[in-house]
């Protein structure tokens, strides 16, 4: 038996597909569920740009398969928004260049959006640590930091106005 | 890049997947972080009939203390280790070796086990364990046996495991007080392998050296244990000119295969180097 029947939510949305046992969750989210946002690049989880969001994790699409999320939250770049109003971490690559061709553009969103979460107050060397599974090739890097760092500063406001609320 | 065919098997309890282990034998691969595994089978230089999948397994997670003993699950990942307070504070040089594997990403989905089991020459855990005097617990259809770690490896991708048997947990004394640790990786970039690697455990009393423990990485086609070269240290006091004499016997037992990462000659001098900045920073850590 080569099919499988899973149960995951993608974005908040609940689907139940039957999947090729050997279907990889990268293939399933570009393919299958029309998500072309998370690309393929090395295919062999060095590079990056297949990063999403798993129950909370970040992780490399590309080296998981479907089967794996059964029963598993999965968030990708199209779940960033919220509606017309931009993530944080979008709104500061653009505002601070963190991009050029944007093909990394969204494992960095994916990444930066979960590191945030796992230390809101990061050092530069911290963010260079934690981004550490992502590559660029175009930016050198600099300004995908200063995004970071401006999208962690945002995040922080917004966290103290709606705590003093 | 796509995996051949496979049935997909996600038991609950070790018992299960002993069970299905036993029944498919070698046609079976275990899938723990999938992180070593999966990127072979896409390339397809594996095409396992059936994947088992440990992930529901709970057994196989959790960090615990009992008495002087830890025990760390097959399944624990590079990043438990590096969150885990317990480990931080008993068994710090797991820690320092999982923040030089890999990236972030992998660090979720590897494991100690996955990391260990696997026996790639170049993976980094299986020298720490030797280091730390690892027990590994298998459990198989005849029931559980403990393996000491400098006793598990055969050669590349070769361990004492038998097609029914799966890594339960490691079993890791608690390091006395004064033990100081270190693992020194070079390698080109952040998430390569090796090009060589040394983890050091030290004791001392005052300054003479009192027990000493060296494991390589990615050295030779298993992990190595550098007995003679821990012998040199032990009763002595520290000085340049031991570290270079243990560095020197430490290159007689290399035999790296040469690749992109460097020659024999390379890498086997890498090796007494890496074995010298780890001996330094375990030294000065020994409290």
């Amino acid at each position: 038996m080569s099919k499988q029947k899973i149960a995951l939510s993608i974005n908040g949305k609940k689907v139940e597909p039957e999947v090729d046992t050997r279907l990889l969750l990268v293939h399933f989210l570009r393919e299958q569920q029309n998500l072309t946002g998370t690309h393929i690049g090395c295919d062999t989880s060095h590079c990056g740009v297949c990063t999403v969001d798993v129950d909370g994790q970040s992780i490399k699409s590309c080296t998981t398969l479907a089967v794996q999320c059964n029963g598993k939250s999965v968030t990708t770049v199209e779940g960033l928004a919220s509606g017309a109003v931009l993530h944080a971490v979008q709104l500061s690559f653009s505002q601070e260049h963190g991009l050029q061709c944007g093909f990394c553009t969204p494992g960095m969103l994916m990444r930066a959006y979960r590191f945030l979460q796992e230390n809101p107050n990061p050092t530069e060397d911290e963010i260079r640590m934690g981004m550490s599974g992502n590559l660029c090739r175009c930016t050198g890097y600099q300004n995908i930091v200063k995004a970071i760092q401006r999208a962690a500063e945002m995040l922080r406001t917004q966290a103290t106005e709606t705590a003093t609320v | 890049m796509i995996t051949s065919g496979f049935d997909y098997h996600a038991p609950g309890t070790v018992a299960e997947a002993i069970g299905l282990l036993t029944s498919l034998g070698d046609e079976a691969k275990i899938l723990a972080g999938g992180h070593s595994l999966l990127p072979m089978m896409k390339l397809r230089l594996a095409e396992p009939a059936h994947l088992i999948d440990l992930a529901n397994i709970h057994e196989l997670r959790g960090i615990q203390s009992q008495g002087d003993v830890i025990r760390i699950g097959a399944m624990t990942t590079e990043n438990e280790l590096i969150n885990s307070t317990l480990i931080r504070e008993k068994l710090p040089l797991l820690a320092e070796a999982a923040r030089q594997i890999a990236d972030p990403q992998v660090r979720n989905r590897g494991t100690i086990g996955g990391d260990i089991a696997h026996a790639d020459p170049a993976n980094d855990q299986p020298a720490i364990a030797m280091a730390l005097d690892a027990t590994l617990v298998l459990q198989g259809a005849r029931g559980i046996r403990r393996v000491a770690a400098v006793d598990f490896f055969h050669g590349p991708y070769m361990t004492v495991m038998q097609a029914d048997e799966l890594l339960v947990c490691l079993e890791i004394s608690s390091l006395p007080a004064g033990t100081g640790c270190a693992y020194r990786k070079l390698k080109r970039k952040t998430g390569d392998w090796a090009t060589a690697g040394a983890a050091v455990v030290l004791q001392r009393s005052g300054d003479v050296i009192t027990k000493a423990r060296i494991g390589l990485t990615n050295v030779a086609p298993t992990p190595l244990r550098a007995t003679a070269a821990e012998q040199l240290m032990v009763g002595k006091t520290l000085s340049p000119d031991l570290m270079n004499e243990v560095a020197l016997q430490v290159r007689t037992i290399c035999h790296p295969q040469e690749d992109l990462r460097g020659d024999v000659e390379y890498k086997t001098a890498m090796a007494g180097e890496m074995t010298k900045r780890a001996i330094g920073l375990a030294a000065a850590r020994c409290f």
